[in-house]
């Protein structure tokens, strides 16, 4: 009941720094979103859906009024509506993230239970090492690179910018052209969650149920499974919590490389073309939804483990 | 006397548990700490250098591989890439530590007085940081920069500054607050000390380590932050080199010119894991545990 509270606290300070971004432009929002020869009709349209003529505070209510209905306002560009911009570009962004999160969690969880085995040992020392690597290397880095070598010098087909094409299409190719973004992603990923579940791994192993375990003669891959990795998942999904909003932002950047039109690359396009509307539109569905998501994944990690609640 | 110490201190090792005060610093700290000085060095001194002219166009040696007169090799303009990386470490380093220090400067002072002070204070400024946590940084940086316009450094400093403040109060308070209920805090208060002194002299030098290491990974995560704005193109405007608008550019050029992509991201991952090694070992050398950051 109290996080409810928070939730809905936390999606008002957003809406309320979404709207105000419009102020942020210098001069006439008007003028700035519609350009010098903006027909009055567009004016007028813009006008209901800010509610430019009224002092600012109720300017909100209005624009808040809208945005409850759906309607995010008018891409000047384009002449659709944010929203269903909005809503072509996302299911991009939510496959790529989905593929991500699966090959991570398949990397991190058997290597930190690896890890985890033997702490300071020869596998353990190696893997330690090269995640505190991978952790200093930016996404946009990493998907450079991927790009660079497998694209361009080994010359693997359907990887490289401007090859996206969408899962109804072909399906195939569609997982082709998403490999490398998803794979970037899965790396910045497989590093956090192979060091959070390492150490929990760690800590639980040297608790009293699990010398009873070993007592009872249980097989070292029962232990683990069954008795350590369960009650350190917590700490595993709390990480993945914390890490959508990162998520969320390397897409955008692997997206803005390879020219897949999810939300991302429609974001600095929106940005260049000073789309306004379309850039409000597409920061306030992403802030609310990490945040929802966030919500979500506390009330998962509440059922896995239902102390956390009672603290 | 320099034996002394271990008749008089007997060693309380017990039960196998490690009880060294913390781990030694070791070779690759000092070889990290001589990378970041010679980053700072070329930062500062790129004028008096004998570095070629980063804006300095030549159209007869446009995307040329490393060689004697351009060591790394020119861009898709002509310019030297070498002058480019060490001029464009300016603006990672100015970013990294401006805003950082914005950060400390309002993050810090608050959640130190939060944690000694505790009661409704603490309790309305600790929700107010986590309402702002929940607005994921880099989308809100990148939110309020494409509508601030015209950008500016000094504009972009203040966002991430901004931005870093939530992050900077939680890791102090958190440090401050197990500090706050110690013996000797305690006994500090019961001798009439003001508050002034038992922050400045009881809490501030016991938290240092853990500022100090926050700090350092806090100017690498800044600078992972500016350099992907400097990607999506919304940083500082060209021509100025910036190492991610250095990879920006790179990326119409890739099949043509490798070099322009792989020497900035070479020097951006390098200094990342210089500051993110000295951090680490701060924190291990004054034996925090990974958990409080």
């Amino acid at each position: 009941m109290k996080r409810l509270v928070l939730l809905v606290g936390i999606v008002f300070v957003i809406s309320v720094g979404s709207f105000y971004l419009i102020h942020l432009l210098p001069g006439n929002p008007a003028t700035v979103i519609l350009g010098f020869g903006a027909t009055p009709e567009a004016k007028a349209i813009l006008y209901k859906q800010l509610g430019l003529s009224k002092p600012i505070y109720l300017q909100y209510f209005v624009w808040l009024g809208n945005i409850v209905h759906g309607n995010l306002g008018i891409s000047f560009i384009s002449q659709t509506t944010v929203s269903s911009v909005i809503r072509s570009a996302l299911p991009i962004d939510g496959e790529i993230i989905i593929i991500s999160q699966i090959l991570a969690f398949a990397a991190a969880i058997p290597t930190a239970m690896r890890s985890a085995r033997k702490p300071d040992g020869i596998v353990d020392r190696i893997l330690g090492a090269g995640s505190f690597t991978l952790l200093s290397i930016p996404p946009y880095i990493l998907i450079v690179v991927l790009v660079l070598f497998i694209s361009i010098k080994l010359g693997v087909s359907g990887t490289g910018p401007s090859a996206y094409v969408s899962f109804g299409t072909d399906w195939i190719t569609n997982l082709e052209s998403l490999s490398l973004p998803a794979f970037t992603l899965a790396t910045g990923s497989f590093v956090v969650y192979y060091r959070v579940l390492r150490s929990d791994l760690i800590a639980t192993l040297q608790e009293e149920f699990i010398t009873m375990a070993r007592s009872k003669g249980l097989s070292q891959r029962r232990i683990m499974w069954r008795h350590a990795f369960r009650p350190s998942s917590v700490a595993l999904l709390g990480a993945a919590s914390v890490n959508i909003g990162g998520l969320l932002a390397a897409g955008f950047i692997v997206q803005y490389l390879l020219q897949i039109p999810g939300l991302g690359y429609t974001l600095i396009l929106a940005i260049n073309e000073s789309d306004f509307l379309v850039v409000q539109g597409i920061v306030l569905t992403v802030s609310v939804l990490v945040v929802v998501i966030n919500f979500f994944f506390d009330f998962i990690i509440n059922m896995v483990d239902p102390r956390i609640s009672r603290e | 006397m320099s034996s002394s110490p271990n008749l008089i201190v007997p060693n309380v090792s017990t039960l196998g548990v490690k009880e060294e005060p913390g781990q030694p610093l070791g070779l690759f700290f000092w070889i990290c700490v001589f990378w970041i000085g010679l980053n700072l060095f070329g930062a500062i001194f790129a004028n008096v250098l004998p570095l070629q002219n980063p804006l300095y166009e030549n159209f007869n040696a446009i995307n040329a591989a490393p060689g004697l007169h351009h060591l790394f090799g020119t861009d898709d303009l002509g310019r030297d890439i070498l002058a480019r990386v060490v001029y464009g470490s300016r603006v990672s380093i100015t970013v990294g530590l401006g805003s950082i220090l914005i950060g400390y400067g309002i993050g810090a002072p608050l959640g130190m007085l939060a944690a000694y002070r505790r009661g409704r204070f603490d309790a309305i400024l600790t929700t107010v940081m986590y309402l702002l946590l929940a607005f994921p940084a880099i989308i809100a940086t990148i939110a309020v920069l494409s509508f601030w316009t015209p950008r500016s450094l000094l504009k972009i400093i203040v966002v991430i500054g901004i931005a870093s403040i939530p992050l900077v109060y939680r890791v102090i308070r958190t440090a401050t607050l197990s500090v706050a209920t110690k013996d000797y805090v305690i006994a500090a208060k019961v001798q009439g000390a003001t508050d002034r002194r038992i922050l400045m002299k009881e809490l501030l030098p016991n938290i240092a380590p853990i500022a100090l290491s926050f700090f350092l990974i806090g100017v690498a995560t800044i600078i992972v932050l500016e350099g992907a704005l400097a990607f999506l193109g919304l940083s500082v405007n060209p021509p100025t080199p910036s190492w991610g608008n250095m990879i920006n550019e790179a990326r119409t050029v890739l099949s043509q010119n490798i070099w322009l992509a792989l020497f900035p991201s070479l020097a951006l991952c390098l200094f990342l894991i210089a500051l993110n090694f000295i951090g680490d070992r701060v924190r291990a050398h004054f034996d925090v545990a990974e958990n409080k950051l």
